[in-house]
């Protein structure tokens, strides 16, 4: 009997352990099987749901473009789909400029998609100036990944 | 090391001339005084001192205990301990140590016998009684000594309830600094700030406020929705602050008597960034527009919203001089983030930094006579605090680090706070922290405040009317 519970709890905790990997794989290699298409994780591990961009610019880059392409696209496919575009900035820089740089940022990225068809209306966007980082070291290679437009479903 | 004594006489006549005024300037409504006669003095070299040097050999100063049975003996100790935390950490008093005291402080009324306090070093002498007295109401007795010349400065006597006993020791010390330093003090003030909890990835940011020495500290919000850069009203019980509640970044007002929240104005998009205009009528802020930030400025009520910029770059962190003429703010209308000064009403700018790196967050000292700004170059260098004239000359950093940012002045101009983050050493952020620290305007007296939690975005409140 012991054994049994241990064994249902080994299986919850492997469960969730799936789930997380899902949500936090931005590469697209993730269990897709296990992800309803069209939600956030979908997004997430099958088109992208961030673009990058260089320090202090809010110029897209060919990447970024590419992964707005998929997202438009995505965003064709599910039309009832509305998303909020999050800029982000590194840590080397003000609250306050950082604030005006994120909304520049998410505003660049709102542009594309609107260019690529995406009605005004499904997108709203929001900066956190640096105070949502993702990568929590203080190193280029995080400063890099900080900088960013994120898009999540709303 | 040197001391730049003003002959005694003509400075004690003018002080004794302004006395009046002083009392009602910084008595707070709960609080009455009332003057103690001088027993009467004689002349030699004063403790009165001119301040207006840059760095100073400290004030030595003998603050003994003051007088009082049981309760108030008890009383007399606190407020003794505080007036000296003031005056230690200010830099500019040097508090002598109790164990050269020769006697303890006179009794009520009396005058000290100087004989006994010359050989501790002290120029000045504190002496007074506490009084707890029925309902919850204490008396305090303060009389300001000066040594060598024997002569009481200052005689106050004040009544206030009992939980207000650390502002009436604030008041006391602010006492004893303007008239031995001859420039308002800063310590029946308060600091508003930004308090962090959890890991660097899941902030929870709250709006807190504590006494300049970071005892009372209170949080004003919950956590619930991220809020930065509050700023005080310039004579009102008010906070202007950015909220993001309801996901929708904007300026609001935060009413410290009622715990009211209003949105300031109704604008499409994040409103950023505020100040309030010198005379507590408007408020200066940044607007996010397509491509950058305008520079707007709207009356409490939101009404009457002007835009004072429009460059179709970012221009934020705009802060009003002190008579109300001109706006220092912040812009990369030129490429790299410069400060720039314009009129109150808008119109042309001027550029007025022009060292290496980008310049930000200007703020004008209360004196008018500086901008202090954050500096940082590329990724790697350090920032800086430092302060400018208003025409960009004289730039002067006062402290560098991994991140040191958002100087704010005491009232009196003499010390900025800041706050300062550490680097997190690897990819967990371990070792961030963030701290406020206040440093002299000539850059000494570098000091942490012992904050509850990690802190940022300090603002000073002015000194109460």
């Amino acid at each position: 009997m012991n054994i049994k519970i241990l064994g249902a709890v080994a299986a919850v905790a492997l469960l969730a352990a799936c789930a997380d990997q899902t949500k936090t794989d931005a590469t697209g290699t993730g269990t897709a099987h296990s992800i309803v298409p069209g939600s956030q994780e979908d997004l997430v591990a099958n088109v992208g749901d961030r673009v990058f961009y260089d320090l202090n610019k809010s110029a897209l880059r060919a990447d970024g473009k590419a992964t707005l392409d998929k997202q438009a696209a995505w965003l064709k496919q599910y039309a009832s789909n509305n998303v909020q575009i999050a800029g982000n900035c590194d840590e080397r820089g003000t609250t306050e400029y950082n604030l005006a740089l994120g909304q520049r940022r998410a505003n660049a990225a709102a542009s594309y998609l609107k260019a690529k068809g995406v009605a005004v209306a499904r997108m709203t966007t929001i900066s956190y100036g640096k105070d949502r980082p993702t990568a929590m070291g203080s190193n280029e290679q995080a400063w890099a990944q900080n900088r960013n437009a994120t898009t999540s479903v709303r | 090391m040197i001391y730049l004594p003003t002959p005694s006489l003509r400075r004690r006549d003018l002080l004794a001339g302004a006395a009046g005024s002083l009392l009602a300037a910084t008595v707070p409504a709960a609080v009455h005084a009332q003057p103690l006669p001088a027993p009467g003095g004689a002349g030699g070299q004063s403790a009165v001192i001119d301040v207006s040097r840059a760095r100073v050999e400290p004030i030595p100063i003998a603050i003994p205990d003051l007088g009082g049975d049981g309760p108030s003996g008890q009383l007399g100790r606190d407020i003794a301990g505080v007036i000296n935390a003031d005056l230690a950490r200010s830099g500019l008093f040097r508090v002598v140590d109790p164990a050269a005291y020769i006697q303890s402080g006179p009794s009520r009324g009396d005058t000290p016998n100087f004989q006994n306090w010359r050989p501790t070093g002290a120029q000045a002498l504190v002496t007074g009684k506490a009084d707890v007295q029925g309902g919850g109401n204490i008396r305090i007795e303060f009389r300001l000594w000066d040594i060598l010349p024997q002569a009481q400065i200052q005689g106050t006597a004040y009544t206030t309830t009992q939980s207000n006993w650390r502002r009436i020791a604030h008041i006391m010390a602010d006492v004893i600094y303007e008239r031995l330093l001859g420039e308002k003090g800063y310590f029946d003030t308060r600091v508003v700030y930004i308090g962090a909890t959890g890991p660097r990835d899941r902030r929870t940011k709250r709006l807190a406020i504590m006494d300049q020495d970071s005892e009372n500290n209170r949080f004003l919000t919950d956590g619930s929705w991220l809020v930065l850069t509050p700023r005080f009203h310039p004579t009102r019980d008010q906070i202007a602050f950015m909220s993001y509640a309801n996901n929708r970044p904007r300026v609001y007002l935060f009413d410290l008597t009622s715990g009211r929240q209003t949105v300031l104005g109704d604008f499409n998009g994040m409103t950023f960034a505020p100040r309030f205009a010198p005379d507590g009528g408007a408020v200066v802020m940044a607007v996010a527009n397509g491509g950058g930030s305008d520079i707007v400025a709207t009356d409490l009520g939101g009404h009457g919203a002007r835009k004072l910029t429009d460059s179709g770059a970012i221009d934020v962190s705009p802060c009003f001089s002190p008579d109300g003429t001109k706006i220092a703010f912040a812009s990369d209308r030129g490429g790299d983030q410069q400060i720039y000064v314009m009129g109150s009403g808008g119109g042309a700018a001027q550029r007025i930094s022009f060292g290496s790196g980008r310049y930000a967050t200007p703020v004008w000292s209360p004196r008018g006579d500086l901008i202090a700004f954050t500096r940082y170059g590329g990724d790697e260098s350090d920032f800086s605090i430092g302060v400018m004239h208003p025409d960009g000359s004289g730039e002067r950093l006062l402290s560098s680090g991994w991140l040191v940012e958002g100087p704010t002045f005491a009232p009196n101009g003499r010390v900025l706070m800041f706050w300062r983050e550490t680097r997190g050493r690897d990819a967990r952020g371990t070792g961030f922290s963030s701290r406020l620290v206040s440093v002299d305007i000539t850059g000494f007296n570098e000091r942490v405040a012992a904050t509850p939690t990690d802190a940022s975005d300090p603002a000073w409140s002015p000194l109460p009317a």
